[in-house]
């Protein structure tokens, strides 16, 4: 099977690789995938709170070329996006973009998860902090 | 050093140019049909034959009249199970094989199961040999058939043969080996192995592809098998069709050509095989070398690269020509049944690249994937978030996935 131009871009030059603090509030963490699956994706957004912008993200990825590929776009688009406007995001964007043949959807399925785990995990977070805050408040 | 390099001599092997050379007058000025008993060209033909039924029958210590010539190990395979649970029906229905061989007989047996046949599949060890005791328990007075690979085409163990032949041969039951990839490999004799009926194909010694042989054994005990496919009553009536003259020239020298090399070949192939593997099992940390080591194949290595994806891997050395046994590279997205059979979990399996070496290959080309092979996997580590967490102290098998 011939991979994609693009695919073969991302592979060779993965973008946003790395890690971030998943301790940090304004830090979202998406994993998603099973090592017996064949991959698992980790993709994390920071997020500027004031704002709602996503200024950095950064990927980690177990899996097949095509899933590389995808997590690795998904960080491009992800930064500078809106939460709101990461949630936006479709698989099928990721296929188009890619040129993904069928047996690799499930590699952009994956990365929209993951793009929903951490927005949910930085969601989560943050209402964690909001109610600690207004706890916090009403106890003085 | 010519790119890409070839190192899947399991898939199939290059033709040898001195098979081809012996090959090639039969495709034009002496292009009799075997079988035409009145005429030059015909006999030209039928000579030609029979001296590669004698060249196959030196290699595996059979004699020239034993070796049946098909279109390769699948017919083979097929002509064996099928041939013999027809031919001896009356006697039983009850099969014994392994849950690590090849599809060809994988799939034969479940067609048979179709049609009334009863199958055991033996579970092999985590080094992907079978139980012999599990292989005794299994024989009952239904048995008609044993059918266990020579050497296996993933992780090239080889089965205690010889063993198993006995155990056949003690309890009246035929024994059947799926051989190609042992065949002129390692030395193989119907003899000592007590092998009753075994499959061989051109394309996996240096020969033609397209063209094989069943060895079916004439004395002590001599087999029969019903034929499948009806005609003109070829090969003693086991194989019908015009003889592929061209073809099967060249699987007798390609025989030949393996039985006068082999003990030099195969030290070469052990040679380059463990340097292979020292070189990635030193610079490479969790790295699984999958099946025994103590009986293999000179010119196999399987090996697992935990946290890496294998499909990923062959991407990133794609001017080497291997195989993985990942999910991803397979037409059912299933990750390699022969290595989920070891028992040691879907994750290695789907982490693992099988090396095969061959012939051509050199020292130079082995030190090069060698270092291919270390780049990638490095890279693709940074790239691991199970690599990652597994350094940071993680047990990756305590982890609540979330499987899809």
């Amino acid at each position: 099977m011939a991979y994609s131009n693009k695919v073969l871009d991302h592979y060779n030059n993965p973008r946003n690789v790395g890690s971030m603090d998943k301790n940090d509030p304004r830090v979202g963490t998406g994993m998603v995938g099973a090592p017996e699956c064949g991959d698992v994706m980790k993709l994390q957004v920071k997020v500027d709170p004031e704002t709602g912008v996503i200024e950095d993200a950064k990927f980690k990825t177990f899996g097949c070329g095509s899933a590389i590929a995808s997590s690795s776009l998904a960080t491009e688009w992800l930064k500078g996006k809106t939460v709101d406007q990461a949630l936006a995001i479709k698989n099928t964007d990721i296929v188009n973009e890619l040129s993904l043949p069928p047996v690799k959807i499930h590699c952009s399925v994956l990365a929209e998860d993951a793009i929903r785990a951490a927005i949910t995990d930085y969601k989560t977070k943050q209402t964690v902090v909001t109610a600690h805050d207004r706890s916090h408040a009403e106890s003085r | 050093m010519k790119l890409p390099i070839y190192m899947d001599y399991h898939a199939t092997t290059p033709m040898d140019p001195r098979v081809f050379e012996a090959m090639r007058p039969y495709f034009t000025e002496m292009f009799g049909n075997a079988a035409s008993r009145n005429h030059a060209f015909g006999w030209q033909a039928e000579e030609a034959v029979e001296t590669s039924r004698k060249q196959i029958a030196d290699l595996i210590g059979a004699n020239a009249k034993e070796i049946v010539f098909t279109s390769g190990a699948t017919e083979s395979d097929n002509l064996a199970l099928k041939g013999v649970a027809q031919m001896y029906a009356e006697k039983g229905n009850h099969i014994i094989t392994a849950a690590t061989e090849h599809k060809a007989i994988l799939d034969t047996c479940k067609r048979l199961e179709k049609e009334g046949c009863r199958v055991t599949y033996l579970p092999v060890e985590a080094n992907g040999l079978v139980d012999l005791d599990r292989l005794r328990a299994a024989i009952t007075d239904k048995t008609i058939l044993i059918s266990i690979m020579y050497a296996n085409n993933e992780i090239g163990v080889i089965q205690p043969i010889a063993e198993i032949g006995k155990i056949a041969k003690e309890r009246g039951v035929l024994f059947h080996s799926d051989a190609v990839q042992a065949i002129g490999k390692v030395p193989v004799n119907v003899i000592k192995d007590n092998i009753d009926i075994m499959s061989i194909t051109g394309h996996k010694l240096y020969g033609p592809k397209g063209c094989g042989a069943l060895y079916v054994r004439r004395r002590n005990p001599r087999v029969q098998i019903t034929a499948q496919m009806d005609g003109g009553g070829h090969e003693r009536g086991m194989r019908s069709g015009t003889l592929n003259v061209p073809s099967i020239v060249g699987l007798g020298k390609a025989c030949e050509i393996c039985r006068l090399e082999m003990p030099e070949e195969s030290r070469r192939m052990a040679y380059l095989r463990d340097k292979l593997k020292d070189r990635l099992l030193a610079e490479l940390d969790e790295t699984y070398i999958n099946g025994t080591m103590d009986s293999r194949l000179p010119n196999n290595l399987n090996i697992s690269f935990a946290y890496v994806e294998g499909e990923s891997l062959l991407m990133g050395i794609n001017d080497v020509a291997v195989s993985s046994g990942s999910a991803c590279t397979s037409a059912t997205l299933e990750p390699s049944y022969v290595l989920k059979a070891l028992g040691a979990g879907d994750d290695l399996a789907h982490s693992s690249i099988r090396f095969g070496l061959g012939r051509f290959n050199t020292e130079e080309e082995v030190d090069y994937v060698a270092q291919k092979v270390i780049d990638v996997v490095r890279k693709l580590r940074e790239l691991s978030p199970l690599y990652e967490m597994a350094k940071e102290g993680v047990d990756l098998t305590k982890v609540q996935w979330s499987a899809h």
